[in-house]
């Protein structure tokens, strides 16, 4: 058993999705779960074994916007009915008027639903984050182009720099290297 | 999350024909789309300049305008008492029309799992933007005291006063700054792994730094693509009714209205199928030549024309139903003045308008029912420009034939555009090619990972035809395999 903390862990290259799917299958049925796959577009299978569980995206545009539609109705109703009431066109000055704050409120609530889609899925993502030990791995360049890459990380119980390595080996990849922190 | 992934990738029918060209693979994708960003400025293509030269010329043209018109006053046009809402506001609507393709493209046909919208999506939700930033001048220039706009928000004010939250008026504020900023966020989301792309294939290391910085450590990580993908699929469904919402609250400026010809209940619907129609139209004028001259006959097929073609007649045809809605209406109301009104169209001094508004939005497009004409580019040329000019009308139409003869005949007048109505809307088209021109410049304006993407499904459907092929025959036949390298992974 060797040190497997001085890496962040190993990596290996693969040439199409299909080697890369089965290989996320592979490494998932032996056993490792800390484990990223790589890839220049997202391939559904491949993200479902790399990570079954929630996404936790939904929640929080689902918070985000309900929060964002009623505080835009309840600050409507401030201005109009409370903090200074004045009658147009003869409408109602009283919450019996809500059908003609509907649209405002919406549209608050679009709008804080988008923010909270985009900010908390980078959010969650951990982005920005401008280094990541990865980006150390020869030819990752190409995995925002046309390669594929699996990486099991040292983090995983079942990791072993020796065994892990020659596991990845067994998968026919491309290349198989260490990922240095 | 699970149970959302397969809205985008269940199996289509398979009409055995494909978006892509053969012979194309996640390389060469990168390669064609993602180097017209990176070419160094002096290699840019002299067309570009020249295009980027008039483009810009046209925005001084508009920084003129705007400028005589702070000066001035909105004197400077020829708005008047009743028509107070002239070339302004048609110009408002109608560019703001425009955009709604680019969303209708980006997220209701990706909710409908339309792969084919991978390779327009990008443009589309650009001139989305441009659009939007185009239209969003005129209501503010309109104002009269433009530099009081910020009054249509509501702030905390020694006045102790807030905008009317239950006026049309009001909801227009706020449908338009949400529908700009959530294309924005919409379309920079779509941008972060194109950057990435883009970083990694720079040689450049102040470009490779730019890139990075805007492709915010992207890595392509399948926990992160999942998260990505959750969000496109959802802030595509929060945009579908968004869109919807932002055209009918425009409409509803009009039909809350007592004016004649306003007060139609069809207003929200017709209004919205207008401005898809009207986006579609210029979506093509601005792809084809586009398509043409950056070589990209691979990934905008001319089955995208065909498609696209084949939405502006539906849609075209939505706004047709539209037209003879507002003769009903006015037919049927029993009020004199909508009465009046049919007939002011047809045969008042501004009959032109109404007249040419049909020929362009119902005839025009009839040939659109016929292949040949869908596949046969200069001809969708110029149905879509005739289509653009339509749509102009309409709202001419809608806004200045009803204001110019209300109720009093004491009160009507004639509505006669200025030079600088006219200088201002060119101007406007100089603001919107100059961002055009500068944008298929430095960004991808295809979706580069969404093309690959389109090719992994294509090539998977391309294994799935295969086997079942093998199973009903026994020995092969030449049928188009093209970049199947490896038929065996297919079970």
């Amino acid at each position: 058993m060797q040190a497997s903390n001085e890496i962040y862990g190993v990596m290996a290259e693969f040439d199409s999705p299909n080697s890369l799917l089965e290989a996320a299958k592979k490494a998932r049925a032996a056993g490792y779960r800390k484990m990223d796959a790589y890839s220049p577009f997202p391939i559904e299978e491949v993200c479902e074994e790399i990570m079954p569980e929630d996404t936790g995206v939904p929640r929080i545009v689902l918070i985000c916007g309900l929060l964002g539609a009623s505080s835009g109705f309840i600050f409507q109703a401030i201005g109009e009915f409370l903090d200074y009431p004045f009658n147009i066109g003869g409408r109602p000055i009283a919450i019996t008027n809500w059908p003609a704050m509907i649209p405002i409120t919406f549209e608050c609530g679009i709008l804080c639903a988008a923010f909270g889609a985009v900010f908390g899925m980078l959010a969650l993502n951990g982005l920005p984050m401008p280094y990541h030990p990865v980006f150390n791995v020869p030819r990752f360049e190409r995995a925002s182009q046309d390669a594929f890459f699996l990486c099991i990380e040292s983090v995983d119980p079942l990791f072993d720099r020796g065994r892990t390595s020659q596991f990845l080996r067994g998968l026919s990849p491309l290349q198989v290297s260490e990922v240095a922190h | 999350m699970a149970q959302a992934q397969p809205i985008r990738t269940a199996p289509q029918p398979d009409t055995g024909e494909t978006y892509l060209l053969p012979g194309e693979t996640y390389t060469s994708i990168s390669s064609v789309i993602g180097d017209v960003p990176l070419t160094a400025p002096l290699k840019t293509p002299r067309a570009w300049f020249l295009g980027f030269g008039v483009a810009f010329a046209l925005l001084m043209v508009f920084l003129v305008s705007v400028s005589w018109l702070f000066i001035r006053g909105v004197g400077i046009w020829g708005i008047n008492i009743p028509v107070g809402w002239g070339m302004d506001i048609i110009n408002f609507v109608w560019w703001i029309g425009i955009g709604h393709a680019g969303t209708l493209i980006s997220a209701i046909l990706l909710l409908l799992n339309q792969g084919w919208r991978n390779s327009i999506n990008r443009f589309a939700e650009a001139m989305t933007l441009f659009a939007v930033a185009c239209a969003g001048q005129y209501p503010i220039l309109h104002l009269g005291r433009p530099w009081l706009f910020y009054w249509l928000f509501p702030f905390p004010n020694t006045h102790g006063m807030w905008p009317n939250f239950r006026s049309p008026l009001d909801w227009d504020v706020f449908a338009i700054s949400t529908y700009a900023t959530v294309s924005l966020l919409f379309w920079l989301v779509g941008l972060v792994p194109d950057f990435a792309t883009l970083r990694d294939r720079s040689s450049n290391p102040l470009v490779k730094r730019i890139y990075g910085f805007a492709a915010v450590g992207w890595r392509g990580s399948a926990r992160h693509w999942h998260r990505y993908e959750m969000a496109s699929l959802l802030l595509a469904g929060i945009s579908t009714p968004l869109v919807v919402s932002v055209h009918s609250i425009i409409s509803l400026d009009f039909a809350v209205a007592q004016v004649p010809g306003w007060q139609v209940t069809v207003f929200p619907p017709y209004f919205v199928a207008g401005a898809v129609f009207a986006g579609f139209a210029m979506v093509l004028l601005l792809m084809i030549p586009v398509r043409a001259f950056y070589g990209f006959q691979s990934y905008i097929t001319i089955r995208h024309l065909d498609v696209m073609a084949k939405v502006m007649l539906a849609t075209g045809m939505l706004v047709v139903y539209g037209y003879f809605m507002e003769v009903f209406a006015s037919l049927y109301s029993s009020s004199k003045y909508e009465q009046y009104l049919l007939y002011n169209r047809l045969s008042g001094p501004s009959a032109w308008a109404y007249y040419g508004l049909l020929f362009c939005n119902a005839v025009a497009i009839q040939p659109l029912w016929f292949r040949r004409v869908r596949q046969n580019i200069p001809a969708l040329m110029v149905i879509s420009a005739i289509v653009s000019v339509g749509m102009w009308l309409e709202r001419y139409v809608i806004i200045v034939i009803s204001l110019q003869r209300d109720f009093l005949p004491s009160s009507w007048a004639m509505y006669i555009p200025t030079v600088w109505d006219w200088s201002l809307y060119l101007g406007t088209f100089g603001l919107f090619f100059t961002l055009t021109f500068i944008f298929i410049r430095v960004l991808p304006m295809i979706n580069i990972f969404e093309i690959r993407l389109l090719l992994h499904q294509e090539t998977e459907r391309a294994h799935r035809n295969e086997a079942a092929h093998g199973h009903g025959h026994d020995h092969g036949h030449g049928h188009d395999h093209g970049h199947t390298p490896n038929p065996a992974a297919a079970d």
